[in-house]
């Protein structure tokens, strides 16, 4: 009883079947179209996605918003202190993923958790598995798959982080850091707790969720435009022949054919989603997408520049060789193990 | 009185600045408004997020955008 109940919500809130319903309705009653025809098909998935996602977007920002609203760097600095080893990674990467923070702020982050004495290991989870896993994007995935491959990708991007993280601090790449980071300053030594933290009363949190919702929609809504355009021309008119012979099983070097794709794409992972669906229901292993998807959010030109500042060739390549490596990996798993998931 | 307002350039910390001026224009105040950009002078004021609004050497918020309104208000209560 309780299984039908969830999957009615699941179907409803997150499927959303009853729009798929009536935009295919639409198209097909008001409109008249062929309901045979891969026009009728493109353009049904593109206006069900379109509204599904922008739809989804907002009430998953919103409520994602609200609750990270709790956390905040300076407070995430404060927990991390107080402790050691991997467990630092663990907490740092947990952390990460509900830690809001906009990507001009990773330089300010990074010298600011170094200057507290934290490991560089801990800051780099922190920082590999924030743009990686996202609860909002988290949310989404469950609704365009289901929970337990959105459990998987979270579970695979906090290991990623963790052990790139500690694969940092086990080899020592602390002096890799410019040295500028962990100078003491001119003049007094910093007070770190000399900033207070700025209390939020509900209706702050509910203003804050909601502007994060304008400003997040306003960034991303082209991606997503073009997101699921190209998901609906792959929906409705690639043939699924040629996309199963260059990303298909048959192929072994799918996964780090999508993983190196992604890599100099500069996307919001909301736009990469519906081109993700199209392709698994085109046939393309579900490790090959997801590897895809991470390609394109956890390493982008922006933040390699920013990182490139603050610590030496030799550890930037590290951080971004273990990410692709993590990835791919990953990607093989996924493909190996995925059907136990569907 | 001074005012420094800390930010990357980002769209946030531009809007910050505007209000900030716009603010000290509506209280007809004449306060040396100073953008800092420079990553060291940021994290050597304490801060890890940007904007950050500082009024008479005191961090009065960061992180956030203040609206008019609100600026003004910690303008009058930092004097």
């Amino acid at each position: 009883m309780i299984k039908e109940v969830f999957r009615w919500l699941n179907d409803q809130l997150l499927k959303m079947v009853w729009l798929e319903d009536g935009v295919n309705w639409f198209f097909k009653d008001v409109i008249g179209m062929d309901a045979e025809s891969l026009l009728y098909k493109g353009i049904t998935f593109f206006f069900y996605d379109v509204i599904k996602i922008f739809i989804l977007l907002s009430v998953l920002i919103f409520l994602a918003s609200y609750l990270q609203s709790f956390f905040t760097p300076e407070k995430t600095r404060r927990i991390l202190r107080r402790f050691k080893g991997v467990w630092a990674n663990i907490i740092g990467a947990l952390l990460g993923t509900v830690t809001p923070f906009c990507s001009c702020s990773s330089i300010p982050i990074f010298i600011g958790f170094t200057k507290a004495g934290l490991p560089i290991g801990v800051t780099f989870s922190f920082l590999i598995s924030s743009p990686l896993v996202d609860l909002a994007s988290v949310l989404l995935l469950a609704s365009i798959f289901n929970w337990q491959i959105a459990l998987a990708y979270v579970v695979v991007g906090l290991v990623i982080a963790v052990v790139g993280g500690t694969m940092i601090s086990v080899f020592k790449m602390e002096r890799y850091v410019e040295e500028f980071v962990t100078a003491k300053s001119e003049g007094e030594a910093i007070d770190l707790t000399s900033i207070e933290e700025t209390k939020m009363s509900r209706k702050d949190r509910l203003r804050y969720s909601w502007d994060q919702v304008k400003e997040i929609i306003h960034k991303v809504w082209l991606y997503v435009l073009i997101g699921v355009g190209i998901g609906a021309i792959i929906h409705g008119f690639i043939p699924q022949v040629w996309i199963e012979s260059i990303l298909g099983a048959n192929n072994p070097f799918s996964v780090i054919l999508a993983t190196l794709v992604g890599i100099p794409m500069y996307a919001d992972i909301f736009g990469t989603l519906p081109i993700a669906e199209a392709l698994v229901l085109k046939g393309v292993g579900i490790g090959t997408v997801l590897a895809f998807m991470m390609a394109v959010t956890a390493l982008s030109l922006p933040s390699i520049i920013m990182i490139k500042k603050v610590v030496k060739t030799r550890l930037l390549v590290m951080f971004v060789g273990i990410v692709i490596v993590g990835i791919i990996v990953m990607g093989y798993l996924f493909n190996a193990f995925g059907y136990f998931l569907i | 009185m001074e005012i420094k307002v800390y930010g990357s350039g980002c769209a946030n910390c531009k809007k910050l600045l505007d209000n900030v001026e716009r603010a000290c224009r509506e209280l007809s105040f004449n306060a040396k408004v100073d953008y800092v950009t420079d990553t060291m002078e940021i994290v050597n004021a304490g801060l890890m997020r940007t904007p950050g609004l500082m009024m008479n050497g005191k961090i009065v918020a960061y992180g956030r955008v203040p609206n008019v309104e609100e600026i003004k208000k910690l303008i009058e209560a930092n004097q």
